[in-house]
């Protein structure tokens, strides 16, 4: 019965898009915004297969390229912080080892805080390096970051839990 | 030299309010389209050559010429398309994130002058999945010039339509070269292609497509406006008009500036940016990002222009200006690029998947690396690879030995 659901639920989103090739990219993501831990299911790409009349495995290839999908369930905030040179000159690895042991995520969690609420990626420049070290949660940009600024946005993230 | 009255891409950036586009109409905003859309756009094509305007995307490429070689490509076709590369991935480069949020308009305007010229009817604007305030402020200034009549049916109730479109990446470097975010745009994994043939003769389905730059678009309304010539007389012999520099690093102000291609590096440092910050010293920068080359402090006095650049073994690349100070770990900085080709090679030529992973393990050890083993594989990979990602580790590994292998 929760797999005809999430069948219903997915054509319910794939259904906005017209079924050609080039709209794939915005309906994966429209697909994985819906999804509360923020991922493609392979539930929900089996249905982008059939909606585009493509095979499973074209549909895997396409999620599996592109850096901002995942196959795999996340935290409902996904913190990407950026690892590229400036951010790196700026100190952004002494801040990635910080939020790891902050959230104590491991190998073993499968990258997501005990609480649900975060998982930790890393990103190439996200084009913020003139306020560097910078990073992303969820679709909102934090810059001149500081372990104290991580701080206080980990708490109001924490405590509010307010929509990003 | 006042810094401050060279405004082409931010033209009244700060003045306008993007919710309110009759403010950008009145600081004569889509001026240019309407003189456009009375002229023969043949002589547009002509113009834009004449201005010497370069693709900004870092190429480099003489935007006129590939106008007209998407236009002859199409000998009775039935479709052309305009793409506009917004997928600004280059380490180090935040001056089309810039306009896209700051001055959408202008990217809308040059984008229809630009399609008008060669006959398209349909374009694209390529933005990458983590740049949302651009994909919003686009989308909006998107809808406003549908309700305006500056796009769709019959433009300013004239003959020509153009219907305009975002499209959304979802993070991958490589969909910034032209090709692979063509093939991303028909729906599918970012791999590049096989060329020749060009996007100007085989592009998005097949078609001839013009792709260019979000800052070389944003450019075109001012060619068209005050012509060729008065565009042409900013900039050098064979870099004209106007750049975005994005400096990043400690110095006192970072951020994006508008200014004419040949200032030179102490210029844009000491005077525009206010110098470097107390206690830091200027060792060098790296220019043009990732892709991109190594200068030291000997290039403070050579002008930021294509030629001059070049003849020095450096380039400009996408206008990206990290600055280096005695703080810098270079080699960490250098394995730190390698690390990033690594990821974002997307495996298809062998020499590149190998030779990224190779070159990145071999710099992690800081205290051993052997630059010119280094320099051989990269030249190798350079040798054998598809696209520019295989073909650029040389770049910044060959700067690199020259000026900071001691």
């Amino acid at each position: 019965m929760q797999n005809n659901k999430n069948d219903e639920n997915n054509f319910e989103i794939l259904n906005q898009f017209r079924p050609e090739r080039t709209e794939i990219l915005k309906a994966l993501h429209s697909l994985q915004n819906a999804n509360p831990q923020h991922y493609i299911s392979s539930d929900a790409m089996k249905a982008v297969a059939k909606y585009f009349n493509i095979t499973l495995g074209q549909v895997y290839g396409i999620v599996t390229y592109y850096s901002m999908f995942s196959t795999k369930p996340r935290g409902k905030y996904i913190i990407r912080l950026c690892k590229s040179p400036v951010c790196y000159m700026k100190g952004s690895f002494n801040l990635k080892n910080y939020l790891e042991e902050h959230l104590q995520l491991t190998a073993s969690t499968e990258n997501i805080s005990a609480d649900g609420l975060f998982t930790i990626e890393t990103t190439e420049c996200l084009g913020h390096c003139e306020q560097a070290p910078a990073m992303m949660v969820n679709n909102t940009i934090y810059s001149n970051l500081t372990r104290e600024k991580i701080d206080e946005i980990l708490h109001a993230l924490k405590t509010n839990n307010y929509e990003l | 030299m006042n810094y401050n009255n060279w405004q082409i891409s931010l033209k009244d950036s700060d003045r306008y309010d993007l919710n309110n586009i009759e403010n950008y109409i009145k600081t004569s905003g889509f001026e240019a389209l309407k003189k456009a859309l009375s002229m023969n756009p043949d002589a547009i094509v002509e113009s834009i050559k004449k201005s010497g305007l370069r693709g900004r995307g870092g190429a480099g490429f003489p935007t006129g010429m590939k106008q007209s070689f998407t236009k002859r490509s199409c000998d009775n076709c039935n479709q052309i398309y305009v793409v506009c590369n917004a997928d600004e991935g280059e380490p180090g480069t935040f001056k089309d994130r810039y306009i896209m949020e700051k001055n959408p308009y202008i990217v809308i305007e040059g984008m229809t002058i630009a399609a008008y010229a060669v006959g398209a009817t349909k374009g694209f604007i390529y933005i990458r999945g983590e740049y949302e305030k651009s994909i919003q402020s686009m989308q909006h200034a998107i809808m406003v010039c549908y309700q305006h009549n500056l796009l769709g049916q019959n433009i300013l109730q004239g003959s020509f339509s153009f219907d305009l479109e975002i499209y959304i990446g979802a993070g991958s470097y490589l969909c910034g070269e032209e090709l692979t975010l063509i093939e991303s745009l028909e729906g599918k994994r970012g791999y590049p292609r096989i060329k020749p043939p060009f996007p100007a003769e085989k592009g998005l389905w097949n078609k001839p497509t013009l792709i260019n730059n979000v800052e070389t678009f944003s450019h075109i309304p001012f060619i068209i406006t005050n012509g060729s010539e008065v565009y042409a007389s900013i900039g050098t012999s064979e870099s004209k008009g106007t750049k975005l520099f994005c400096v990043s690093g400690n110095v006192k102000q970072p951020g994006v500036y508008e200014l004419p291609l040949g200032i030179t590096l102490r210029e844009l440092i000491y005077e525009v940016c206010g110098g470097m910050e107390a206690n830091y010293e200027f060792k060098g920068a790296l220019i043009g990002g990732a892709a991109g080359t190594f200068v030291d402090v000997t290039f403070l006095d050579v002008p930021l222009a294509y030629e001059t650049l070049k003849e020095k073994g450096a380039t400009l690349g996408s206008g990206a200006v990290m600055v280096l100070d005695n703080t810098t770990n270079l080699k960490g900085l250098l394995s730190n690029i390698l690390e990033f080709f690594k990821h974002e090679s997307c495996g298809k030529c062998v020499p590149c998947r190998i030779g990224t992973t190779i070159l990145y393990e071999h710099s992690k050890n800081i205290s051993n690396v052997d630059i010119n083993w280094m320099l051989q594989q990269a030249e190798y990979m350079a040798k054998n690879s598809l696209c520019p990602l295989g073909q650029s580790p040389i770049l910044p590994i060959k700067s690199f030995s020259k000026y900071f292998n001691n």
